[in-house]
C-alpha cells in the first residue's frame, strides 16, 4: 500500500456492500486523529474479526446498543487528559443499533452535549442477523420478520424519523447522506467534525443481500432512493435547514422495481400510491423539487 | 484521619483520594449518597474528574468502559436493578480486561420491589469475571476500594473489582472511619499506567470478534488470572498494612474463634458483626462456636476455606441470597471446597436469611447455631413469618 | 496472561477476500481514464490504487468482483471480464 489507509482491504463485507463504502469514506474524511466506538452489527463483524482489523484508527466495539455511551466515556477521558481538542470521537452503528436498541444511549449522548459525531449506517434492516425488520425499515418492505402474505403487505410502518429525533435534541448538526453520493458524504463528515458538540449523520447504505439487487447496482439503487424523494439528503445547522439535494423527482416505482425486497408491491397500485405519498411528502417538506 | 461519618461519605472520600479521571453513575437507592458526594467534590474543584450524568446504568457502565479503554482511571457505583441493567456491560468490561472499580451497594432485587439490603444482586453476577470483595464495616469499605484499584490495575491482573457493601446498613450507617491521607494513598496506589489504550498515536482495535479458534483462550486467561490473584491479594494486603497499619491478612477470609470450634457459621458482609457478637456471647457460656467470614467471594478461596474448617465438625452457611430452586450460593461453594477431601465437616447446613432487609438479629444467629444439628439442612430460611404463608394473601 | 484481545492495524494482513470472486473481475482498459478517482473512492474494499491517468489498478487479492467501479466510471474505462484465475498475488 502506498499510503496507510484508515480502513483497510481484506475485511469480510459482502461484495458491493454500501456500508463498507460509507464506513471507509467516513473514517478517511475524519482522518487519523480519530477514535471510533462501534456498535455490534455487520460493520463490526466484517471489519474486526480477530486477528485482523480493517481499522487504522483506534477502534473499540463493546455491545450492540452502547457505542454512543462508550464514545461519551472516551470523550470524557480525552477531556480529562487534555486531548479532546486534537482528537475526533465517532460513535457509529447500524439502523437497528441506532434507532431501536441504541436509541436511549444515543439520546443521552446527544442531550449531554458531548463533542461526538454519531454515524448511523442505515441499511434499513437487521442485515447481520438475517434481514429482520428494524425501526428504520421502510413501509412495505419484505424482510424475514415482516414478510408479505395474505394478511400483510410487508412492513406496515414507515421509517422512524431518526434525523428529526436527533434534531429535537437541539444539536448543532444533523444530516442525511448516501453511499450513492460519496463526495457529498465526505463533505458532510468534514463539516460535522469541524463543529463542536453532538452531531448526527444518517447514511443510506444499500445492502445487496438484504435488498436483493445485483452487487453492481449499488450506486443505481442508492441514487434512486434520493432521486425519488424516498431518501432526502439534507443538512440542518443549528436547527435550520441549511442545505438539501434538489431532484427532478422520479416515480417511486423505479426505486421499488430495482430491488427484490419490494417485488411483492409492484402489482399493487394502492400500496405504490402510499409509497409515492411518502416521497411526495418528503419532496414538499424539504422543498426538494428542482425548478426547471 | 479518623472521622465519624456515613459510609457513603467515607467511600466518596477514598474515591476522591484515588483520583479517577472519569466518574459516571445513574441514581439508585442506596447508592445515591456516594455519587452525590462525588458530584459535589467535583463541583467544588476538589477532584479534577469528568462526572458524566447518564440516562441509565447501562450507559454508566458503558461510559466507564470507554473511559477506561482510553487509559483513564474510572469509577461507578450502583445497586440491585441498576447492576442487573448493567449486566452485559459488566461482563464486557471483564472480557476486555479493563480495571474498572465499582461499588455495589447491596440491595434486594425485584419483584417485589424492595430497596433494602441483601446480597442477591452482586451474587447473581458472580460469573462475570469481576473480583467481588465484601466489606463487613465502613473501614473495610473504604480500604477495599483503595485496595481494589491497586489490584485491578496490577499488570498481572487487569480485571475489574466490585466492592460490595451492604445497602443502608453500611452505606447509610455512621461509624468512625480512618480515611487514608492523600500522601499515603499516593504511596500505595501509583498513577494508572494502562497496558494498552485507545490512542491515535498508536492505534489498536479492541473488542474484536473472536471465533471458535480464539474465544476460549480469552476466558481461560481470565480464569487463570483469577486463580493467581488469590496470592496477589495477600501480597497487596501486606503492602497495605505496611502503609496504613491495618492488617487484612490474606484478604480472602477472616477466621474468628474457629480454631477449636465445633460449630462455625460461614457468612459474608456486615452480618458478620452480629455473628461475632453472638459468638462472643456463646463463648462466654463455654460453647465452642466461631465464624468464618468470606471476604473475597470471587475468586473463591477454596483452599483457605478448607484449611480453616477442615477440623470443624459442623458448619452453617448463612447466605443473604438465594438461588431459587437450588442450594444457596455460598453453601454450594462450601460443599465444593470439601468434596472428595479427606478432612472436613460432617455437616454443612445451609441457611438463608436477611432477604429484602429482614433484620438478622443476635437471636437469629443463636437460632442458626441451634438448628445446626447432626441433621443437615439445605436453604433453610430463618426469621420467616409463618402467618404470611398460611393462606393466599391476595385480597 | 490476556489471550487474544487486541489487534494492531500494522500487524493485520487482512483476509485475501479476492478468493470470493466467482464470475467477473474489473479490467482497467487504461484508454480514456481521466483520473477522476471515482473507482478508488467507491470501491467497498478500498483495493483500487493509482494516481495518474490510465494508471489505476485493482488489487485482486482483495477485489470481490462487485462491479461498482465499472458502474461508476464516467468514461466506461473499466470492463468487467470473465474471471480467469482466483486470488493471485501481486
Amino acid at each position: 500500500m502506498e499510503n496507510s489507509p484508515l480502513f483497510k482491504s481484506g475485511h469480510t463485507a459482502c461484495a458491493g456492500c454500501g456500508q463498507a463504502i460509507a464506513a471507509r469514506l467516513v473514517v478517511e474524511a475524519a482522518g487519523a486523529n480519530t477514535i471510533i466506538a462501534n456498535n455490534t452489527g455487520c460493520l463490526e463483524v466484517f471489519s474486526a474479526k480477530y486477528p485482523e482489523t480493517a481499522w487504522g484508527v483506534p477502534w473499540i466495539h463493546s455491545l450492540f446498543e452502547n457505542s454512543a455511551a462508550v464514545a461519551s466515556g472516551i470523550e470524557a477521558a480525552l477531556i480529562y487528559l487534555g486531548k479532546k481538542d486534537t482528537i475526533n470521537v465517532i460513535a457509529q452503528g447500524g439502523d437497528g443499533g441506532t434507532a431501536d436498541i441504541g436509541l436511549q444511549a444515543l439520546s443521552g449522548m446527544l442531550e449531554r452535549g458531548h463533542d461526538i459525531l454519531y454515524i448511523c449506517f442505515d441499511n434499513e434492516a437487521y442485515e447481520n442477523t438475517g434481514i429482520q425488520r428494524s425501526g428504520l425499515t421502510p413501509y412495505g418492505t419484505n424482510t424475514t420478520t415482516s414478510p408479505p402474505g395474505k394478511q400483510s403487505i410487508g412492513n406496515f410502518r414507515p421509517k422512524k424519523p431518526m434525523p428529526e429525533i436527533a434534531l429535537a435534541h437541539g444539536i448543532p448538526y444533523v444530516a442525511t447522506a448516501s453511499a450513492g453520493f460519496p463526495q457529498d458524504l465526505t463533505r458532510k463528515v468534514k463539516k460535522a467534525i469541524s463543529i463542536k458538540g453532538p452531531k448526527y449523520i444518517q447514511v443510506h447504505v444499500p445492502c445487496p443481500l438484504g435488498w436483493r439487487h445485483e452487487t453492481n447496482q449499488m450506486l443505481t439503487v442508492a441514487k434512486l432512493a434520493v432521486e425519488t424523494g424516498l431518501y432526502p439528503l439534507f443538512e440542518y445547522e443549528n436547527g435550520v435547514l441549511a442545505n438539501r439535494k434538489q431532484i427532478v423527482p422520479k416515480p417511486v416505482q423505479e426505486y421499488l422495481k430495482s430491488q427484490g425486497r419490494f417485488k411483492h408491491l409492484l402489482d399493487n397500485p394502492e400500496e405504490i400510491k402510499k409509497i409515492q405519498e411518502i416521497a411526495d411528502n418528503n419532496i414538499k417538506k424539504y422543498n426538494l423539487k428542482l425548478e426547471a | 484521619m479518623k472521622e465519624f461519618v456515613e459510609g457513603s461519605h467515607a467511600v466518596a472520600q477514598i474515591i476522591k483520594a484515588c483520583q479517577p479521571g472519569v466518574i459516571s453513575a445513574y441514581p439508585i437507592t442506596p447508592q445515591t449518597h456516594i455519587v452525590e458526594d462525588l458530584a459535589q467534590i467535583v463541583a467544588n474543584g476538589e477532584l479534577k474528574a469528568q462526572f458524566v450524568n447518564v440516562e441509565s446504568e447501562h450507559s454508566a457502565a458503558s461510559v466507564v468502559l470507554g473511559a477506561s479503554a482510553t487509559g483513564v482511571r474510572v469509577y461507578t457505583a450502583t445497586s440491585s436493578q441498576g447492576l442487573f441493567y448493567m449486566q452485559e456491560v459488566i461482563f464486557n468490561i471483564a472480557g476486555m480486561r479493563l480495571p474498572v472499580v465499582m461499588t455495589c451497594a447491596n440491595r434486594a432485587i425485584s419483584a417485589p420491589i424492595n430497596i433494602w439490603n441483601d446480597q442477591q444482586d452482586s451474587i447473581s453476577l458472580r460469573d462475570a469475571g469481576w473480583f467481588q470483595i465484601y466489606a463487613e464495616d465502613n473501614q473495610e469499605a473504604v480500604d477495599f476500594h483503595l485496595i481494589g484499584y491497586r489490584l485491578a490495575e496490577d499488570k498481572r491482573v487487569m480485571l475489574p473489582v466490585m466492592v460490595c457493601m451492604d445497602g443502608f446498613i453500611l452505606t447509610h450507617g455512621m461509624e468512625t472511619v480512618d480515611i487514608p491521607e492523600q500522601d499515603k494513598v499516593n504511596k500505595f496506589l501509583p498513577n494508572y499506567n494502562p497496558l494498552y489504550k485507545l490512542d491515535p498515536a498508536e492505534p489498536i482495535s479492541m473488542g474484536l470478534l473472536a471465533d471458535p479458534d480464539y474465544y476460549m483462550e480469552t476466558r481461560f486467561a481470565i480464569q487463570e488470572t483469577m486463580k493467581a490473584s488469590l496470592g496477589y491479594l495477600s501480597e497487596i494486603s501486606r503492602e497495605f498494612n505496611a502503609v496504613f497499619g491495618r492488617d487484612y491478612k490474606d484478604l480472602l477470609v477472616e477466621e474468628y474463634q474457629t480454631k477449636d470450634a465445633d460449630k462455625v457459621i460461614v457468612a459474608m458482609g456486615s452480618v458478620c458483626g452480629t455473628i461475632k457478637e453472638a459468638v462472643d456471647e456463646q463463648r462466654a457460656k463455654g460453647k465452642k462456636v466461631g465464624l468464618l467470614r468470606i471476604i473475597t467471594y470471587r475468586p473463591f478461596p477454596y483452599a483457605r476455606v478448607y484449611e480453616a474448617l477442615k477440623d470443624v465438625p459442623r458448619v452453617a452457611v448463612l447466605d443473604k441470597a438465594v438461588s431459587l430452586g437450588a442450594y444457596a450460593p455460598i453453601a454450594v461453594e462450601m460443599k465444593a471446597a470439601f468434596y472428595g477431601k479427606k478432612k472436613g465437616p460432617k455437616v454443612i447446613s445451609s441457611f438463608v436469611g436477611g432477604l429484602g432487609g429482614r433484620d438478622i438479629t443476635l437471636e437469629s444467629i443463636h437460632e442458626v447455631f441451634r438448628r445446626l444439628t447432626a441433621k443437615e439442612v439445605n436453604s433453610d430460611f430463618i426469621d420467616l413469618k409463618p402467618e404470611l404463608l398460611k393462606e393466599d394473601t391476595r385480597s | 496472561m490476556f489471550g487474544p484481545l487486541t489487534v494492531k492495524p500494522s500487524e493485520s494482513k487482512g483476509d485475501k477476500t479476492g478468493s470470493w470472486r466467482t464470475q467477473l473481475r474489473p479490467h482497467y482498459l487504461h484508454k480514456d481514464c481521466i483520473a477522476c478517482r471515482m473507482c478508488l473512492i467507491i470501491c467497498p474494499e478500498g483495493c483500487v490504487h493509482g494516481k495518474e491517468k490510465n494508471a489505476f489498478w485493482t488489487d485482486y487479492n482483495f477485489c470481490k468482483g462487485c462491479g461498482v467501479c465499472a458502474d461508476i466510471c464516467p468514461k466506461k474505462d473499466i470492463a468487467m471480464v470473465v474471471e480467469e484465475s482466483k486470488g493471485e498475488d501481486k
